[in-house]
């Protein structure tokens, strides 16, 4: 194919389209100036951020804000920690507020040992924010009965998990994740929490999933700006793969070295 | 009057939440506040009046995953 006329990849989120398949978390780094670095090493343009009480005399979340505003990146704001429907939707509310976007990562957690989502108030909550005007990023599980009703709901887009958040286990089910795709084929799917190597996230993106996000597993690396890079290039390294279209695998060898003209040398 | 400010017991003269961030250092800080569970909006703070044992919470931008 001619290269002037491969058309430039890019996933659309509710109508916004971006280059880059990872979507950065911001929590966790060593410092800020690590955080800026890394997210720029990462080629995001997509971050996640959260809102929490802020003190007057420390105002760390005004210098977090003007961080984030210098890289130009669009934000994500979660409703991390959020346990009940009106807690999801009063957070979702106060973001939406405070980060001028209509985005929201939805989160209703359901369990504390795995951090997994109630998926009933995930239902609720994206049927009452997409009403409301949301833009609803849910993370949910790979349940395709769930995804059939977040999609109901209003969401056009759907964040299944990998693993357990900040357990850097992978794609815990990879079957499940694969039925999810094969089943919505035009909604935007992206693998949210789990993630430990960049060999993972390039697993979701051969597996046809738009893209990955992620933070724990570049936040707590030991060189997070590197572990950044390598996961953008993963994450690039997967999705090109796919486009390629992978050979079919087979139970039995079969040469790669041509057989026919084989010199004949035994006795 | 004592009322709990993101979680705390605190002592304020404000009568309004604007006066209460104003007293907090926060009247030009990008805050989204909400008063007994319920968010209010900036432009309500100068209007919405606190009273004895209300819960303010005032929230920031902060790193999120």
């Amino acid at each position: 194919m001619d290269a002037m006329n491969v058309k430039p990849d890019r996933v659309e989120f509710y109508g916004s389209a971006v280059s880059s398949r990872l979507l950065l978390g911001t929590a966790q780094y060593p410092s800020p100036a690590i955080l800026s670095e890394a997210i720029r090493a990462s080629g995001a343009e997509i971050v996640t951020v959260s809102l929490r009480r802020e003190s007057g005399a420390s105002k760390a979340g005004q210098s977090f804000w003007s961080l984030i505003r210098e890289l130009g990146v669009k934000v994500l704001p979660n409703t991390a920690g959020c346990k009940t429907v009106k807690e999801a939707v009063t957070t979702a509310e106060m973001a939406r507020e405070l980060f001028g976007t209509p985005w929201v990562k939805l989160e209703v957690i359901g369990e504390d040992d795995t951090l997994q989502p109630d998926v009933f108030g995930l239902v609720e909550a994206a049927r009452i924010l997409s009403r409301d005007g949301f833009q609803v990023f849910p993370y949910t599980t790979e349940d395709l009965v769930v995804a059939e009703k977040l999609i109901s709901a209003g969401c056009e887009v759907l964040m299944p998990w990998g693993a357990p958040i900040g357990s850097g286990r992978g794609l815990n089910n990879p079957y499940g994740l694969r039925s999810l795709r094969a089943h919505f084929p035009g909604i935007p799917l992206v693998v949210d929490a789990g993630i430990g190597l960049p060999s993972h996230a390039a697993a979701a993106m051969e597996m046809g999933y738009d893209a990955v996000l992620l933070n724990t597993a570049v936040a707590k690396a030991g060189d997070p700006v590197r572990m950044a890079r390598a996961f953008a290039q993963a994450i690039e390294a997967g999705r090109e793969a796919l486009l390629a279209d992978p050979m079919e695998t087979r139970d039995m060898a079969a040469p790669s070295t041509p057989v026919m003209g084989r010199a004949m040398l035994g006795d | 009057m004592k009322i709990v400010v993101n979680g705390e017991a605190a002592d304020t003269r404000a009568h309004t939440l604007a006066e209460l961030l104003a007293e907090l250092g926060l009247a030009d800080a990008l805050v989204a506040t909400a008063l007994n569970g319920a968010m209010v909006r900036a432009p309500r703070r100068p209007a919405t009046a606190i009273a004895d044992g209300d819960r303010v919470e005032i929230l920031a931008p902060m790193q999120g995953g």
